[in-house]
């Protein structure tokens, strides 16, 4: 990893508007974004290390902590809302004991709230590991849980 | 030639709903009789409410589309219809559709129809040719005066006209500038762009090369949400494929004219959509508004003249160079020409993407092209817009798609998110939903949106908790014209308009909350309870088994009971129940109750 870190840095120095795609594939190689490598990527784009937290929190991309294997985004677009959204926050939380925002104690999940997946026509939706389950139900949301815990 | 063309919706939705098994099932069937079919993705067909859909063309060009196609009626179509010539009707999206009927297709054209990553199929719809046009018939000048004959106006919610800004970034002085293309598409219940990117990749970036020889710059960047991985990939490939053909880079066709395009991924801000947000954050600083003028035609990205066009609004110019700018503006109204893509969704029948001529009326497009309410419940409201728009009551379903009409009913045309909603909508709710939204995407900079859009957020909590006093309306347009007012960016400019459209045509549900403590739809959990309805409870033990909490208890064969102090009002019980025998009961909780 830390070779990866090095060698982006070096294919990114120089470039003009370099520090949210570095940001970007930083979080790809660590799952977050560490302080170390912040300060690192202040160093080769010329910007202290403030300026450079200060950019990463202003993205709700940007995470500050390891994630957890599986990443479950539950969309709360209007569509979604109006669809009961908030039931499979609920299911997720009776099946996982996680709320958004927090990684389960064995470090299998991640649940994160999203604004609006596109997904619209699908509603309610959520995201697991980039892929898009629609038409959910609490029911449906928690066979699909259970196989992914199965998996393991 | 094979016999038959197999052609599957390939966007993000028709993927969601099982596209990817059907597409394999016919694959496979492909590799064992190669002769007979050939089988090849496309965008969004459109009627995302019959996904996954497959369309089969055969070599006498007789084409049909097959709603619904899980696994099963994959291998049935390829029995049946494939091997046995047989058209199975009853699974046929037919041409006659009043879905389809009553919608024109200029942006959409492609979608659905071609390969989104085939430069080759695009080419075949008279891709480029507007850009051959452009390069060696055209002068800047001629091309700008085109254009404003179109009447086109941005897509991205603001309607500018686009000749107008076209010619402002042409006339500014500077040996660099940019174009971008706004893809950054960050309203909750929208996803047009994401369809004419995942769909039509090539007309978005036509339009921009166009764009770019418009006003005189050599380099463009196109501003996507990370979301839209699908989109990206898209975008990444359709570009490599025009640099291939000499499409995109130096000299395009040996004309002289250069220019390079790059993608910049969003980070997740929805106020990046606002222009000089969006040029700060490809610059790689955080995401602020700042004050105009001066205008990005005169100082945008790191401080060359640039110009920022939607990506519908680019997917239009293609088309109307091809077909002339007058030609165009025959579609459309006085003030609003062309067509407008919407993405329909919520409690409607039938849900997707649809693009009529402008001056088509709500109705037409909720009812007949969208076939009403789902389940035959009663309309509500539609929301227009996003959380800059407003919440539209019937009464006003008349009103014409246009940028003037809906602006004067207090929502605004938006980037084309509608919302359709139904008896069991909380109009307030609703209204809090948004304003949650926007307090959380403000950037901070102005103390009206900062702190103005939490003080509101905190008064629409309270009245959907049951504790609001009517003093709190009163504060809430107060706050909202001050914020409107004292606000830089559109962002807070337009967030109280949720609140203001439900307060003007939904005040009585206020005053419900309020007064009786009562939540009309039954959704803001502090005014409703949930109890079982004896006569329709079989002791079947389900509800028991799904609630999280052990509020509801029962042995089988008995009729159970839901505990009022354990009960969180999740609604799984609810959801669980076959027997309609959890009921929801507002209106019967005494103020003072509520905790």
């Amino acid at each position: 990893m830390e070779r990866e870190f090095n060698e982006l840095l070096k294919e990114w120095t120089g470039e003009q508007g370099n520090v949210i795609p570095l940001l970007q594939k930083t979080q790809e190689i660590f799952s977050y974004l560490p302080e170390e490598a912040m300060a690192e990527i202040g160093k080769v784009t010329g910007k202290s290390s403030a300026e450079i937290f200060g950019v990463a929190t202003f993205y709700a991309q940007f995470r500050f902590e390891p994630m957890g294997e599986h990443i479950i985004k539950v969309c709360h677009g209007t569509a979604c809302h109006v669809s009961s959204a908030d039931l499979l926050d609920q299911t997720i939380e009776n099946e996982l004991s996680a709320v958004p925002g927090k990684t389960t104690e064995d470090g299998l999940f991640t649940i994160e709230r999203v604004a609006c997946l596109g997904c619209c026509s699908l509603a309610p939706v959520v995201m697991i590991d980039g892929e898009v389950y629609g038409r959910l139900t609490g029911d449906k949301l928690k066979k699909i849980l259970k196989k992914i815990k199965g998996k393991k | 030639m094979p016999e038959y063309e197999i052609i599957i919706g390939f966007g993000s939705c028709g993927i969601a709903a099982g596209a990817r098994r059907a597409f394999d099932i016919f694959a496979e069937e492909a590799e064992k009789s190669s002769a007979k079919i050939s089988v090849k993705p496309t965008g969004c067909i459109g009627a995302c409410h019959r996904e996954p859909l497959v369309g089969v063309r055969e070599s006498d060009g007789k084409q049909y589309l097959y709603g619904e196609v899980d696994e099963k009626r994959a291998g049935e179509i390829i029995n049946r219809h494939i091997h046995g010539g047989e058209v199975i009707r009853d699974w046929l999206v037919k041409p006659d559709y009043p879905y389809f009927t009553k919608q024109k297709k200029i942006v959409l054209a492609n979608s659905g129809i071609i390969d989104p990553e085939n430069m080759d199929e695009y080419i075949k719809v008279k891709g480029y040719k507007a850009l051959k046009k452009v390069l060696f018939e055209m002068t800047p000048e001629e091309l700008i005066e085109d254009i404003k004959a179109s009447g086109l106006r941005g897509r991205g919610g603001a309607g500018f006209p686009t000749g107008l800004k076209w010619g402002f970034a042409r006339n500014s002085m500077g040996d660099k500038k940019y174009m971008i293309c706004n893809a950054d598409e960050g309203d909750p219940g929208a996803f047009m762009d994401r369809s004419v990117l995942e769909g039509d990749p090539h007309a978005v970036l036509e339009g921009m090369i166009i764009g770019a020889y418009a006003i005189g710059a050599d380099e463009g960047f196109i501003y996507v949400r990370a979301e839209y991985p699908l989109a990206i990939k898209r975008l990444n490939i359709a570009i490599a494929q025009a640099k291939a053909k000499g499409l995109l880079g130096d000299s395009i066709m040996n004309s002289g004219f250069s220019f390079n395009v790059h993608i910049k991924e969003g980070a997740g801000a929805f106020v990046c959509g606002e222009e000089t947000a969006l040029m700060a954050s490809i610059e790689g600083k955080r995401g602020m508004p700042r004050l105009r003028p001066p205008y990005p035609a005169v100082k945008g990205l790191w401080g060359a003249p640039t110009n920022i066009n939607n990506v519908e609004t680019l997917a239009n110019v293609p088309a109307i160079i091809r077909m002339g700018g007058h030609v165009y503006a025959e579609t459309g109204t006085e003030k609003s020409k062309g067509t407008k893509v919407f993405a329909l969704a919520g409690k409607i029948k039938r849900g997707g993407m649809v693009e009529v001529p402008m001056g088509t009326t709500l109705r037409e497009v909720i009812f007949d092209i969208g076939g009403g309410i789902q389940g035959d419940k009663k309309f509500r409201a539609v929301q227009l817009g996003g959380p800059s728009g407003g919440c539209i009551p019937g009464s006003l379903l008349d009103t014409p798609v246009d940028y003037d009409s809906l602006t004067s009913t207090g929502a605004i045309m938006g980037s084309g998110g509608m919302v359709v909603m139904d008896e069991s909508t909380c109009m307030v709710d609703v209204a809090r939903f948004f304003l949650s939204f926007t307090q959380n995407e403000s950037c901070g900079k102005c103390t009206f949106c900062r702190i103005g859009t939490k003080r509101m957020l905190e008064i629409l909590e309270r009245i959907t908790m049951g504790h609001g006093g009517m003093e709190d309306i009163d504060k809430l347009e107060e706050l909202a014209v001050k914020i409107k007012v004292a606000s830089l960016c559109a962002l807070g400019q337009t967030a109280p308009n949720p609140v203001l459209t439900t307060l003007k045509y939904f005040r009585e549900e206020y005053e419900d909350h309020i007064l009786r403590k009562k939540c009309p739809a039954k959704k803001c959990k502090a005014l409703i309870r949930f109890k079982v309805v004896p006569e329709n409870c079989t002791g079947c033990t389900l509800c028991v088994r799904v609630c999280p909490t052990g509020s509801v208890h029962g042995e089988r064969r008995q009729i159970h009971e839901i505990d009022p102090d354990l009960c969180i009002k999740c609604g799984l019980c609810e959801e669980a129940c076959h027997f309609d025998a959890i009921e929801i009961t507002t209106g019967d909780i005494k103020a003072g109750v509520i905790s």
